[in-house]
């Protein structure tokens, strides 16, 4: 993985002192609230529901062991022993001091870590598909491009005061697992008519109060131009971006309200200016980066080592554990292990310290060191050989890590919710853990088969509810929380909006709700049929007369 | 006017604090002072800005309460929460070390 050089680290150094000296002078007076506030957001810091929060960049969802480490001593000495790993690949702390602050972005600096760029009107940590680099689908490891994108952003003077928050995917298999069509820019690598491989780019998705799937304003661009027409991209937004408005700032509005094809245009003529110049890649500056991201040195294996047949077959609990949460590693003899962070009951996304130096453990002892976070806020060890996953396994249950629910129903996405948010409306998280007990029993889990449920406390979407197989949208109805459900969402490569189902269901009523959805499923799909196809296929109606037919 | 109290942030640590009687900060909110007149809530209000200056505390507002069974409860759920810890975890936050606060706040559904 990527290694900071002494630019990256000087920088990152220089930022945690300036901090540093900012919270100091916001303790003695010399700053005021209102003049601290933009410093503080600058370096990911929040004043939340009950406590100051910190949001640490996870660039690309990659992590080294080493650093998970630092995230759990950060979580045991700064804050109450646990993080929150979020829908962008990041993970938040729930309670630091702001007297603290400037010696937990020491300790992260000490492991190439920081909070800059999580938070303001700047462009965010860059996030792509968990699997990169090991994806049996893969064209090309997008961490390269997810690395160059987040240089040429890091304190890049001219995009630093955007009209809005402006967030980057990317993806190099076809398998969209990096929601490419809900972002700010989406970039899918793919392959002209000549093999040669470059990116579709997408512009102006996202979720919030005014979801839009991006549209494609470029079919194929090559890569040496990548860094040049997303600039274009950003300085047409950054000059015609709403600033009056904070709910039409962001570049979707922007492109909505011209056009794709008129934005296209507009991207293109400002290109004219930009390509062959400063912006495009040299050829030794993305060779000293793609040589961060070879292979780790794999071995040659037997693709189907008998022991582990052996185990899966043997061993039912396993069996079931294998069955949802391994997914194709490009090379034989290897997989890729997810750990989900749903147990029953529990809080999406949520690890406690014990269980991140589990995970480092692991990840050393049995995966060269390396973790992934994904945006479904599970974890993954991307490279595991098959003789070992029964080990990961007997380890990973030590720790609590061992569900076997990735895609089920129980693997909900929740966001934070007014548990811990500002500005939720509703909680998120208890419905979350009400479902998942409603569904805890596998046999019924299986039988429901792939079901993504995304739950959001409030219109901005934190929890992708406009994407989930079933959304979940928490509202406030006269200080009473109330919940509007969707239907028919999708965040990957055949991205759709839910539909929403029809009045919202009180928090007692919610959970029931989602079960008789999902009744109504069973009942209509045709063998095999997941709940999306079935969705697709027949419409609310069914839903709508089997949740409110009676009334 | 309905029964009010002014909460806020402590700027050091963030902790969520109630303008109690005689100006001084209290972390639970059964402590806060009522303003239950104009006058009087001008006069938290302005006993909170004071603290703003003074490095006290950030982000001040006031908030409607109720007094039941003989203590001040909150009357949004966002306050409650607030004044409570998460629901979804009651080793944190407040209700990990205020019984009082816990009752007060006792319909918070869990």
């Amino acid at each position: 993985m990527y290694r900071y050089d002494e630019l990256d680290r000087t920088l990152v150094g220089e930022r945690v002192e300036q901090f540093r000296d900012q919270v100091a002078r916001r303790l003695t007076g010399e700053l005021s609230e209102d003049e601290f506030r933009p410093l503080r957001l600058m370096n990911g810091l929040y004043l939340q529901l009950h406590a100051y929060m910190l949001r640490v960049a996870i660039p690309y969802g990659t992590l080294s062991a080493r650093q998970m480490r630092m995230l759990a001593h950060v979580a045991r000495r700064y804050d109450k022993g646990y993080g929150h790993f979020t829908t962008r690949q990041n993970i938040q702390f729930n309670w630091p001091r702001l007297e603290d602050v400037p010696d937990i972005l020491a300790e992260l600096a000490s492991v190439d870590m920081h909070a800059i760029q999580t938070s303001g009107n700047s462009i965010r940590n860059v996030t792509a598909d968990p699997y990169a680099g090991v994806a049996a689908d893969e064209i090309e490891d997008p961490r390269i491009t997810a690395e160059i994108i987040r240089q040429w952003s890091t304190l890049h003077p001219e995009f630093s005061f955007l009209p809005r928050k402006f967030k980057i995917a990317v993806t190099g298999a076809p398998h969209d697992r990096a929601a490419v069509r809900v972002h700010d820019i989406g970039l899918r690598m793919r392959r002209n008519g000549e093999g040669e491989v470059g990116f579709e780019v997408i512009v102006g998705g996202g979720q919030g109060r005014t979801p839009i799937i991006g549209p494609t304003i470029c079919e194929f661009l090559p890569k040496r131009h990548l860094l040049s027409y997303i600039e274009a991209i950003l300085r047409v937004y950054n000059q015609l971006g709403r600033r009056d408005n904070l709910f039409k700032a962001r570049i979707k509005i922007l492109v909505q309200s011209v056009g794709a094809a008129l934005f296209a245009e507009m991207v293109e003529e400002e290109w004219q200016h930009l390509r062959d110049g400063a912006c495009e890649l040299p050829v030794e500056e993305v060779a000293r980066i793609e040589a961060h991201f070879a292979s780790p040195p794999y071995e040659a294996l037997d693709p189907h080592p008998p022991a582990f047949a052996a185990r899966r077959l043997g061993d039912r609990e396993f069996g079931r554990w294998c069955r949802t949460n391994l997914a194709a590693h490009k090379r034989p003899g290897y997989a890729i292990v997810n750990i989900s962070l749903k147990p029953v009951g529990g809080v999406p996304g949520d690890a406690t310290a014990e269980q991140m130096e589990a995970i480092a453990d692991l990840a050393e002892r049995f995966g060269f060191g390396e973790i992934r976070v994904t945006h479904a806020q599970n974890l993954v060890l991307p490279d595991v050989r098959l003789g070992d996953v029964y080990a990961v396994w007997q380890g990973l249950g030590d720790a609590g890590l061992a569900t076997a629910n990735i895609g089920l129903v129980t693997d909900i996405i929740a966001c934070p919710g007014l548990d811990y948010c500002n500005l939720a409306n509703a909680r998120s998280i208890p419905v979350a853990q009400r479902i998942s007990q409603r569904f805890a029993e596998i046999e019924r889990q299986y039988e429901i088969g792939e079901l993504k449920i995304k739950i959001s406390g409030c219109i901005n979407a934190c929890g992708h509810h406009h994407v989930g197989h079933i959304g979940i949208l928490g509202v406030d109805k006269k200080g009473e929380e109330f919940y509007q459900i969707t239907l028919g969402g999708s965040g990957d490569e055949n991205a759709a909006l839910g539909d929403i189902v029809g009045p919202a269901f009180s928090y007692d009523a919610v959970v029931d709700a989602v079960e008789t959805i999902i009744a109504t499923y069973l009942a209509v799909r045709r063998e095999g049929e997941p709940f999306l196809a079935t969705y697709r296929r027949v419409g609310l109606a069914p839903f709508k007369e089997r949740l409110y037919g009676a009334h | 006017m309905p029964r009010t109290i002014v909460t806020a942030n402590r700027l050091r640590d963030g902790e969520v604090v109630y303008l109690a009687p005689g100006g001084r900060w209290a972390e639970r909110l059964v402590e806060a002072e009522a303003a239950e007149s104009e006058p009087d809530l001008a006069r938290l209000l302005a006993t909170a800005e004071q603290a703003v200056r003074a490095l006290l505390v950030v982000g001040p507002y006031e908030m409607p309460v109720e007094r039941a069974e003989g203590e001040l409860r909150p009357l949004s759920q966002r306050e409650r929460i607030r004044a409570l810890g998460p629901t979804v975890r009651a080793d944190l936050g407040k209700q990990a070390y205020q019984a009082a606060v816990r009752r007060s706040v006792a319909d918070v559904p869990v």
